[in-house]
């Protein structure tokens, strides 16, 4: 028997993170920090990854601004926001480990907004308390600098290899077990074999709906798309966050962070000539921040209103001055950048947008997959989020969740140097140019899948999209293409398997949430069939 | 100013090969629309065609957030360096617009550069905390602005001291340089600031070349005045 010590070095330099946003730092620093060697692979470096988007803040329940607040509280609103479709244990792991995050974060020198030295924390959608922590509106981007400086010391000691023009081409499984990725660089057109397990840390499902998201073009989707056409399983393809306060610029809808309602910006819409603050009337409890599903409906609907309107204004005239310099003056920079407007001064048009993925590869509360030796964390892992994510969380997950996949790997020492055919890592004897997936293709997959997952679904419309998708198959398409229909396939499949409605699940057909359905919709490919079951949510893979 | 615009873009397949102008024509659609917006729009066409309706090859360029906040379409657009995301075609008098790769970086295919070179460097710069940060409130602003950067390359392109594989490394390290020293005490930086004065302070002559030119807004010769303070004069951190 060969000591724990002793398998974990085996793995050293066979460990493969697939992603360098949050969550792929996140798990390279975990494994680092315990002298295993990693390979840090991503299509552009981690400068360029959508985490560096985020805005408006990170959750954990420090209690900074003495309300009382406590992880079980935030456990109760993290619960609840996902209309219950997580484990509890999971979400018990996140919000109690939240507070000792935020205090690394900030060890790692994340200038996070303080007064008096303390971290100080906004209110966000869909929690009882002020819980988010922040830095102005660039939140994402100064904790991806402090990672990348983390990472760096790793990478000058050679604990991380970073492989940063590579994007995923394939994953050779064989009887459930991951015996080693292609990646391929996008420079040189060389393809790596690099065996060993793999943590997927590959971002959202963005490129599905290229210039409709407010995320970035670069999570394209090609490596979910790959994996799951080898039998990797997903789950809860159906939840697609759709953010209320998004404005459509060139090329993409740019996202106006939840912070702005946080700090006091109102949402209305004309009727009879004057403002009428619905979300308040409405919610007089919690009235614009509501979780986001509740208010992407409730701006759907009044939106469509005939004797209303027709636009919904987000009103933000009423955030104080200092508040503008010392909390907001990055996100006025930028409305004034691209909408020409001051947002201090003039209400700024808004409208919902597809902001971020709860659906994504199935894992359980260590973040295993259905393959032994595969891991997944951040966006396109299925966790934490149920039916529908509170803002803050994400970031919270994406730092949580890579650290406890790559906790997981060290548990696994011993299976995983027992099963893997652990050989050199080499470059495979071709290259070729990167095949990006047919963008005309592409376009035809994304306006079909709006038309089926919009913010109000249907039977009907579901269907024709899944008959629409079927006409797009030919004969001696790329694979990758193919692969990518398929997955497409199986988003409106689990669309139409769950006959209810929660969360960011809307069914004109099905208004109502039902008991039956408090289950996890799981897809996977079977012999190259799309299977669909409902299971209960997943804490331990055995 | 709407209407029609000619993209003349600097192409050529691999980097050894010579390169030639192929010209597209582009519809401005909003005023809104950028540079980005056309080359993505170009890329998008069934039987690619150029403006003298000759059969075209897609156009090789790198993006990602479309928001001017991840520097990966960095580009030289009418003779300037700048994000192709955030170049607005209306901002142009004439309707032809002339777009190059940046030409301080190996060419992999038209507009893609290899600015690997950034990278090397900030680790060549021991661009990493060494112990816990520290902020008080009056450096949270400081580390803000200084964390800002995004690795675009357009200050170094404009820097007449910087080439590739150079012993100065010109300007991208600095305001990283500013976070490390600003957020902990120096004495714990004496390598880094030892590489520092070699491979930035010595060498800069000073142009501030890259005054205006960081898409970014970041305070170049600010953060080089503070950097150099803190690491050169050895003046500590208050
Ligand atoms: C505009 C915006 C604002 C947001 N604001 C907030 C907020 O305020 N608070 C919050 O909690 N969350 C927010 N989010 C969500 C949050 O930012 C993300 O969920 C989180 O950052 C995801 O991190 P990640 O590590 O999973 O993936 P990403 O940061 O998306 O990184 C994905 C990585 O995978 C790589 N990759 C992708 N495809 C491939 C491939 N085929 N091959 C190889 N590599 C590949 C990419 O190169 C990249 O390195 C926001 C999101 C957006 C878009
Ligand atoms: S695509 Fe990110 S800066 Fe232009």
């Amino acid at each position: 028997m060969k000591s724990d010590m002793e398998q974990i070095s085996n793995l050293s330099g066979y460990v493969n993170i697939v992603g360098a946003g949050i969550s792929g730092l996140s798990a390279a620093i975990t494994l680092a920090s315990s002298g295993i060697r990693c390979n840090l692979i991503s299509s552009m470096p981690s400068e360029r990854a959508q985490s560096v988007l985020a805005e408006g803040g990170i959750n954990a329940a420090l209690d900074n601004m003495g309300e009382g607040d406590s992880p079980e509280e935030h456990f109760a609103d993290t619960m609840r926001g996902g209309c219950y479709l997580e484990t509890e244990s999971c979400i018990h792991g996140l919000t109690k480990g939240a507070p000792d995050i935020i205090n690394e974060l900030a060890r790692f020198g994340v200038p996070f907004t303080r007064e008096d030295n303390k971290i100080i924390q906004r209110p966000f959608g869909g929690q009882k308390k002020r819980r988010t922590c922040y830095s102005k509106s660039s939140t994402g981007k100064m904790i991806m600098t402090a990672l990348i400086d983390v990472v760096r010391k790793y990478e000058s000691e050679g604990l991380v290899v970073r492989y940063p023009d590579h994007v995923l081409t394939g994953a050779d499984i064989k009887e459930g077990i991951l015996n080693f990725v292609t990646v391929k660089s996008r420079m040189t057109g060389d393809v790596i074999v690099l065996p060993g397990p793999a943590v997927i840390c590959c971002g959202g499902l963005n490129g599905f709906f290229e210039g409709f998201t407010t995320g970035t073009t670069q999570n394209t989707g090609d490596c979910a798309a790959i994996l799951f056409n080898e039998g990797v399983e997903f789950a809860n393809l159906e939840f697609i966050q759709y953010h209320p306060t998004t404005v459509a610029i060139a090329d993409k809808r740019m996202l106006i962070s939840e912070a702005a309602r946080g700090e006091g910006g109102r949402l209305y819409i004309e009727r009879g000539g004057e403002p009428w603050y619905f979300m308040e009337e409405k919610y007089p409890e919690s009235g614009n921040l509501m979780p986001r599903d509740v208010v992407s409906r409730e701006m759907f609907k009044v939106m469509r209103d005939p004797s209303l309107g027709g636009t919904v204004y987000l009103d933000m005239r009423e955030i104080s001055k200092s508040c503008w310099k010392n909390k907001l003056s990055d996100l006025r920079e930028e409305i004034r950048s691209y909408l020409l407007v001051d947002p201090a001064v003039t209400p700024v048009p808004v409208a919902p947008g597809i902001h971020f993925f709860m659906g994504g590869i199935r894992v359980d509360d260590g973040h295993r997959t259905n393959i032994k030796g595969l891991y997944a964390a951040g966006e396109c892992a299925s966790k934490y989020h149920g039916a529908n994510r509170l803002g803050g969380n994400s970031m919270l997950a994406a730092v949580y969740g890579g650290k406890t996949a790559a906790e997981s790997v060290i548990k696994d020492a011993g299976v995983l140097s027992g099963i893997l055919n652990i050989q050199e890592i080499g470059k495979a004897d071709h290259s070729d140019p990167v095949y990006d997936a047919d963008t005309i293709l592409s376009g035809s997959v994304r306006n079909i899948l709006i038309r089926g997952l919009g913010i109000i679904r249907d039977e009907d419309s579901i269907t024709s999209a899944i008959d629409e998708l079927g006409k797009l198959y030919k004969e001696g398409m790329h694979d990758i293409d193919l692969k990518r229909i398929k997955l497409a396939e199986a988003m409106l499949m689990c669309a139409r398997e769950r006959k209810e409605s929660r969360g960011a699940h809307v069914r004109s057909d099905y208004p109502d949430t039902l008991d039956d359905y408090k289950k996890t919709t799981c897809c996977s490919m079977n012999n190259g069939k799309i299977i669909i079951t409902m299971q209960d949510p997943l804490k331990e893979r055995r | 100013m709407m209407g029609r615009y000619i993209i003349r873009i600097l192409r050529r397949k691999r980097e050894e090969d010579k390169s030639y102008w192929q010209d597209f024509e582009y519809e401005l659609n909003s005023p809104g629309d950028t540079v980005a917006s056309a080359l993505r729009n170009i890329n998008s066409r069934e039987d690619l065609k150029d403006a003298s309706g000759n059969k075209a090859e897609p156009v090789i360029w790198e993006s990602s957030c479309m928001q001017q906040k991840c520097g990966a379409c960095a580009m030289v657009i009418n003779g300037r360096p700048g994000l192709a995301c955030g170049t607005k075609l209306a901002g142009f008098k004439k309707p032809v617009v002339k777009v190059e790769p940046l030409r301080k970086f190996p060419v992999i295919a038209d507009l893609m550069t290899d600015r690997s070179i950034l990278y090397e460097n900030l680790k060549t710069l021991r661009i990493w905390l060494e112990c816990d940060a520290e902020l008080s409130r009056e450096d949270i602003d400081r580390a803000f602005e200084a964390s800002e950067c995004i690795q675009c390359g357009c200050c170094l392109e404009v820097c007449p001291n910087f080439y590739c594989g150079g012993t100065f490394f010109g300007m991208n390290g600095v305001p990283l340089a500013n976070r490390l020293l600003t957020e902990s005490d120096r004495a714990e930086y004496e390598k880094a600031a030892s590489e520092y004065k070699k491979h930035i302070f010595n060498g800069c002559g000073k142009s501030l070349a890259c005054r205006d030119i960081c898409p970014r807004g970041i305070d170049t010769e600010k953060m080089m005045v503070n950097a150099n303070a803190l690491a050169v004069w050895k003046r500590r951190k208050k």
